[in-house]
């Protein structure tokens, strides 16, 4: 069974979001997404100033079987990439939750997050997916 | 070793599997009013011997034409051994096998093809190829949407000294995926792209598509161009010849950056003209783009031995795994061209290949020398030009090229409808299979099908 945080929140496609202090939003994928996809070998991050739209493709990860979107769980601004996973890719395998984060956003309304799953419903859907 | 498919036991056994009585019973759901049954207009068959004799008596027909027509696709000597080493039977396959890695000899092949083109245009990587130059500029563009981090534009800056049948090919391609190709008007004087044509530093774009040497044979400003596009945040597509890059800078070396993609038609290396295909296009870019280049990539690894073996890399953005979001869907690679075109390119080497665009440098300078003398004749552009070069006349091309023709002589392509703004105006080509004496020919004819106007 894969990990799954409580103070995190997460998405149908297997998105996760930290809020910071500072009220700007981490995004990575979890732990199972990463499990599923197998060793990555690239990990392609979003431009930094980018706008994006909540559900629009904003990164890719490919493994060697598959190579896949990643979404933006909220709508707003990319403040900072994760740079190191060009080079690392194999850190979002290693530690989706920390290391393997991919974008911090800053949203532009609290209403978007609101929506996602908490810890208990994802482990549901995962269940219920499985 | 028998190639058998299938026995007509093989296929009874499958139907009965089934439960079907004949092939036919498999094609049943279309509804009857869609299927064509017999062909019209297709007669009956002969044997070989009558269809032998029917094609030898429509090739006389055809004749033998001197031929001074370039405009995308050239005629080059072609050594006989070429095609010979081509067709044996360890490289006789037009298709990269499906279970690739077990065709090692192809893999190696591709990959020492992908070394040349790379080395060839002064990029980091190339694919294995694609199906001609016209649609490896229509990939060019969508790959450099994708690849342009900077820019969101869907916008691709397509100058009139492109190719026309390559701005048509990528404007039908790449509409439906809402591209917009804008064309750039270029300067009839000098007949290249004047800097001050293109637009103001806001425009936003992604990238802009640069010919060198252009449809008229002449020689953009390259380097100023690329350093622009650079400056205003769009990507280079450079088109080439390759043959002419022996003499050229190559694309990666344009500017101070170097253009970030290069495509363009691989038939001058090996392919003959055979009435306009198959050819084969190809494709070259900078490491950092790897990853949005269309088609198959052979790279070079080692096995659990150590011993070198060639894999197709990089498949997981290719149609077989990511469906609609690969990076292309219109994925191939002309394997049989492409073996020819690596031959090729070994038996002339570097040397050979300079060899060969002098001499049709050479070659242009004498037939421009020989036609400018004749009145009513005139180079329609100044400057520098390689392999081919627009006329300017005095009556309609199409006149002067079918009197050309009563003579069996090709004698180029007329630009009148291509580019009306050119008045009468036609493209001749000399490569190095023209001698002396065949120049001296075209402009007597020449001459003499003006003076009979």
């Amino acid at each position: 069974m894969s990990e799954i945080p409580s103070d995190l929140k997460f998405t149908k496609s297997h998105e996760w979001v930290r809020v910071e202090d500072d009220g700007s939003l981490t995004v990575g994928v979890t732990d199972h997404a990463q499990e599923a996809l197998g060793d990555l070998v690239f990990v392609e991050v979003p431009e930094v100033g980018a706008t994006l739209k909540a559900g629009e493709a904003c990164a890719v990860v490919e493994s060697v079987k598959a190579a896949s979107d990643v979404y933006s769980p909220v709508s707003g601004e990319v403040q900072e990439a994760n740079e190191a996973l060009a080079e690392q890719p194999e850190r979002l395998n290693e530690d989706a939750y920390g290391e393997g984060w991919i974008m911090r956003i800053q949203a532009e309304s609290d209403a978007e997050l609101e929506g996602l799953m908490d810890a208990e419903a994802y482990g549901a859907f995962l269940e219920q997916e499985s | 070793m028998a190639f058998i498919p299938h026995t007509e036991a093989d296929v009874r056994g499958m139907l009965d599997k089934l439960g079907l009585r004949e092939i036919e019973d498999l094609f049943d759901e279309i509804p009857p009013e869609l299927r064509i049954r017999e062909l019209s207009g297709v007669p009956e068959a002969v044997s070989e011997m009558e269809i032998a004799r029917l094609m030898q008596q429509r090739a006389e027909a055809d004749g033998y034409m001197m031929n001074f027509v370039g405009a995308g696709a050239y005629e080059h000597h072609i050594p006989a051994a070429v095609w010979e080493i081509t067709t044996r039977g360890e490289f006789y396959s037009a298709y990269t096998p499906y279970q690739a890695e077990a065709s090692q000899g192809t893999l190696q092949l591709i990959y020492e093809y992908q070394s040349m083109m790379a080395s060839l245009t002064g990029m980091e990587v190339s694919n294995a190829s694609l199906y001609d130059g016209a649609s490896a500029l229509a990939e060019s563009c969508l790959m450099a949407v994708r690849a342009n981090r900077k820019s969101k534009s869907r916008r691709i800056l397509v100058p009139r000294t492109v190719n026309p049948m390559y701005r048509e090919v990528a404007g039908a391609i790449t509409s439906n995926q809402a591209l917009q190709l804008e064309p750039v008007s270029f300067d009839v004087e000098s007949g290249t792209i004047p800097l001050d044509a293109l637009p103001s530093e806001e425009a936003d774009f992604a990238a802009i598509v640069v010919q060198q040497p252009n449809f008229f044979g002449t020689l953009e400003d390259v380097h100023a161009l690329t350093d622009w596009a650079h400056s205003v945040g769009a990507l280079v597509i450079g088109v080439v010849n390759p043959i002419s890059l022996a003499l050229l800078e190559p694309p990666g070396q344009w500017g101070d950056k170097g253009a970030d993609i290069v495509c363009g038609e691989g038939q001058p290396l090996g392919v003959p003209l055979s009435s306009g295909g198959p050819y084969f296009g190809f494709m070259t870019c900078r490491q950092a783009h790897v990853r949005q280049m269309p088609g198959r990539l052979v790279g070079r690894t080692e096995d659990l031995d150590h011993l070198p073996g060639y894999v197709l890399t990089l498949q997981a953005r290719e149609q077989h795994i990511r469906r609609s979001k690969a990076t292309s869907n219109i994925c191939t690679n002309q394997g049989l061209l492409v073996t020819a075109a690596t031959i090729y390119m070994s038996l002339l080497g570097a040397e050979g290949l300079e060899r060969v665009a002098c001499a049709c440098n050479d070659n242009l300078h004498k037939l421009l020398q020989a036609v400018e003398e004749i009145d009513g004749v005139e180079r329609a552009f100044g400057g520098h030009h390689f392999h081919e070069a627009a006329l300017r006349l005095l009556v309609p091309a199409s006149e002067v090229l079918e009197a050309l023709a009563e003579r069996d002589i090709l004698g180029g392509c007329d630009l009148s409808e291509l580019y009306p703004e050119l008045g009468h105006s036609m493209l001749v080509c000399a490569t190095e299979t023209k001698t002396a004496e065949d120049i001296e020919h075209y402009a007597g004819a020449l001459a003499s099908s003006l003076g009979s106007n």
